[in-house]
């Protein structure tokens, strides 16, 4: 690994050089392995989720949405198979996002960049727009050539770039459409599309989306997870030495030498490593880096130099995981001739998982036990109380009264507050003495004035506990609040 | 950067900035070329922003930019976008009687909506932004009403106001007794104890009663009805209740009497359009006064 350069040797590093570098163009060899194997696999699904998720059915009955996630912003409604989101339910999102970047922390924790390498949509994209590249152009060889004589524009190079580059535009454009899918019933739109029929946001959207899939993952690649993620910044603070990095085991490797001179060298009885110098840990690296220079910022951790390296070991009858996971400990305790050792289970990821477990609690359960019917209530402020003719003390109030289920319901307003009090709902639909009556159609929310009316005499007190009940007459459910009746 | 040819570091053969810190040197390594490509554009399109849109201040304006944009204009074009998505409710609010709005529950909650804006606009310099009140300005909220409080008498007061110079406004006119000669003082300082009392105030030390009771009614029943009910035709207000539009104590009365008092309620008929002034009304009705 510390190799030391003679800066003679130096050509393209000087300090006469300009400020700034072209791109290495990288070219990616196509590999096969266990972890190329797990790459595929996350790739089918994670896509096959994002692109057909919008066309699953979900019944919520008559003139509710039947998409089973949807964004509904014109209503601002969010549905998640049986779950149903109203804007003052936002806190839901904090949680997923608490959640999501503690998981991502647990992740970093185990296993280092493993979200960089496998899950995330700039890896999912390009490893599938490398792939098509591969199918029409070749692999890395063969692109390398056909790229260097670029001169030579023959029918058939030509129409081998088009395909690439109307594959990976189709794949964009899908990509685009399936994002505008989530906030309109999907069915609908594609058909609105089709026709030219569709609000001029979703077309703007859907060029958007085709524009940056196709740019990001069609040219950007490995730059974006270089220069404009901050993860990989962020993620070198939070490791710690337990954290299994993508490892060259150089104490294993070194010193390197080609299979025949390795050979003659252990005859002789010389020390010699396992690395036999072939490079295709470098020609699979979608970052275009070189692993065995140690832990690097550009290592994504996809794995896919582990399963070169792997099926080179295996060609020269040598053991795998020559490269792997594998912490810095073991780096040390491997020098040092002890086992290695891994710990999975430390107080870091039992913190994450516990402020996971925690929240994800927390969430299922306010989720599991919210009612679908709430009022809410402001005092107002301006004035505070009235004082009427008969010298009775008025106090007012608007309720916002929220019916979250699927069916009109009838509601009755009731109140327990100062002695001898009476309500008056401002637009009640029926009013049987004290007890007035509105209908709340689903799924709605209904604004009401509330006036409370007592008499000075026997309600001595400044201010007054009054709370607030609404109740469900024909199912019962019933929900309350409590504020405040305040004497001028 | 030349200053530092030839310190190279030992582990990746990368030249140095010659920077340090506590051992640590920073290697000197170029941006990418589409990075510093984006960082010069950026540069391009600021410059061309100065010179498009609004964006130097100046001692007492700003460049206007070569598009003339305003994001003043912009809200204008926004408010009658609004206009025009309402047009069609206010059309309906418009044509609506007053009992079938508050009947149908949109049509009421537009109007609410509605009147709690334009009262909020115009109406809230004198009796507040919620409609308390204030001494002169009658509080909305309550159910003591000089002009009547029924939708249709407070859509009347709001279209013609109270004298207001309209021709269907409101009069009425409570007279100076003690400016123009009427009562004497003493005689006033005796009927105000008088009034005090019928709503149940405390009234001075040895005042005459029956004195009070006198004049009261040979010089105030007329407007303020027999026992000062008041009387919503002429404005004269019920002096039986807890409510004074201008205070119940015995020094203010004395004023009241002695100088008169003519509040004055502008009318808004030509100012706000009929279906906006309909708003208004049950807006104020709405508020819980309204009989
Ligand atoms: S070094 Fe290996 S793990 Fe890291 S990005 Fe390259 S191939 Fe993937
Ligand atoms: S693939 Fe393995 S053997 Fe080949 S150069 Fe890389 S580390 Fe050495």
């Amino acid at each position: 690994m510390n190799k030391t350069v003679n800066p003679k040797d130096l050509t393209s590093d000087d300090d006469n050089g300009p400020l700034y570098v072209a791109r290495k163009k990288v070219y990616p060899q196509s590999v096969q392995g266990t972890f190329r194997r797990i790459k595929w696999g996350l790739m089918a699904f994670c896509l096959g989720v994002y692109y057909f998720l919008p066309f699953v059915r979900w019944n919520r009955g008559l003139g509710a949405p039947s998409q089973a996630v949807l964004i509904d912003l014109p209503n601002s409604r969010f549905y998640f198979f049986f779950i149903e989101l109203w804007p003052q339910e936002v806190y839901y999102f904090t949680g997923l996002l608490i959640v999501a970047a503690v998981a991502l922390f647990l992740m970093n924790s185990v296993g280092g960049r493993i979200w960089c390498g496998y899950l995330c949509p700039q890896t999912v994209w390009t490893d599938l727009f490398y792939a098509v590249e591969r199918f029409f152009e070749g692999d890395r060889r063969e692109r390398m050539r056909k790229d260097k004589s670029a001169g030579a524009l023959t029918p058939k190079r030509l129409s081998e770039i088009v395909l690439k580059h109307a594959t990976w535009l189709m794949i964009a454009w899908w990509t685009g459409g399936a994002w505008v899918l989530y906030f309109n019933d999907a069915p609908t739109l594609v058909k609105q599309l089709l026709t030219f029929q569709a609000p001029v946001i979703a077309y703007i959207w859907i060029g958007i989306l085709t524009a940056t899939t196709y740019v990001l993952a069609g040219f950007m690649r490995e730059q974006v997870c270089t220069y404009m993620c901050p993860w990989p910044r962020i993620q070198a603070a939070l490791t710690d030495e337990w954290a299994l990095n993508v490892t060259y085991r150089y104490d294993r490797g070194e010193k390197r030498t080609s299979v025949k001179k390795a050979a003659e060298l252990r005859a002789l009885g010389e020390h010699v490593g396992d690395c036999v110098d072939c490079y295709q840990c470098v020609a699979v690296c979608p970052t275009g880096i070189d692993i065995r220079n140690g832990p690097q910022l550009e290592c994504i951790q996809c794995g896919l130099c582990i399963d070169a390296c792997d099926n080179v070991m295996t060609k020269i009858g040598r053991p795998k995981r020559l490269i792997g996971y594998d912490n810095d400990i073991n780096i040390q305790r491997r020098q040092e001739g002890k086992a290695p050792i891994y710990r999975i289970v430390r107080p870091r990821t039992m913190a994450y998982s516990a402020i996971i477990a925690a929240v994800g609690g927390i969430m299922v359960y306010v989720l599991a036990t919210r009612t679908l019917l709430d009022i809410n209530v402001l005092h107002d402020r301006n004035p505070v109380a009235v004082r009427l003719s008969d010298g009775s003390i008025r106090n007012a109030y608007t309720a916002r009264l929220l019916n979250k289920s699927g069916h009109d319901r009838v509601i009755a307003i009731d109140i327990d507050g100062p002695v001898n009090s009476t309500i008056h709902v401002v637009g009640a639909d029926s009013v049987t003495p004290d007890r007035p009556m509105i209908v709340i159609p689903r799924d709605s929310t209904s604004e009401l004035r509330l006036l409370v009316t007592a008499p000075a005499e026997g309600n001595p007190e400044k201010s007054i506990p009054v709370r607030f009940r609404v109740t469900d007459i024909g199912l019962g459910e019933a929900a309350s609040t409590t504020d405040n009746f305040v004497a001028p | 950067m030349t200053d530092h040819q030839g310190e190279f570091d030992s582990v990746t053969g990368r030249s140095t900035t010659g920077h340090e810190w506590d051992g640590i040197k920073e290697l000197n390594t170029p941006l990418p070329r589409w990075w510093v490509i984006t960082f010069y554009l950026t540069i391009v399109w600021a410059i061309g922003y100065w010179i498009v849109y609004p964006a130097w201040p100046l001692i007492s304006s700003n460049t206007r930019g070569v598009l003339g944009y305003s994001s003043r204009a912009d809200v204008a074009v926004e408010l009658a976008n609004l206009d025009r998505i309402r047009g069609d409710k206010m059309v309906a609010l418009g044509a609506a009687s007053l009992a079938d709005i508050e009947k149908d529950p949109a049509l009421l909650a537009l109007a609410r909506a509605k009147g709690k804006t334009v009262f909020g606009d115009n109406c809230a310099p004198c009796h507040g932004s919620g409609a308390a009140g204030a001494k002169g300005f009658p509080n909305l909220n309550d159910d003591d009403w000089l002009w009547g409080g029924t939708l249709d008498q407070i859509m009347q007061t709001i279209q013609f106001g109270a004298r207001s110079g309209h021709a269907k406004t409101h009069e009425g006119q409570m007279l100076a007794f003690g400016k123009d000669g009427v009562l004497k003082p003493d005689e006033i300082v005796t009927v105000a104890n008088y009034v005090r009392s019928l709503s149940g105030l405390p009234t001075r030390n040895g005042y005459d009663a029956a004195k009070g009771e006198k004049i009261f009614t040979d010089n105030c029943v007329a407007c303020h009805g027999d026992g000062g009910k008041g009387n919503q035709e002429l404005g004269a207000p019920n002096l039986t209740d807890k409510i004074w539009l201008y205070g119940s104590d015995e020094a203010t009365l004395i004023e009241t009497i002695a100088n008169g008092r003519a509040g004055v309620m502008p009318s808004w008929e030509g100012r706000l359009d009929p279906a906006t002034i309909k708003a208004m009304a049950v807006y104020v009705h709405s508020l819980g006064g309204g009989k």
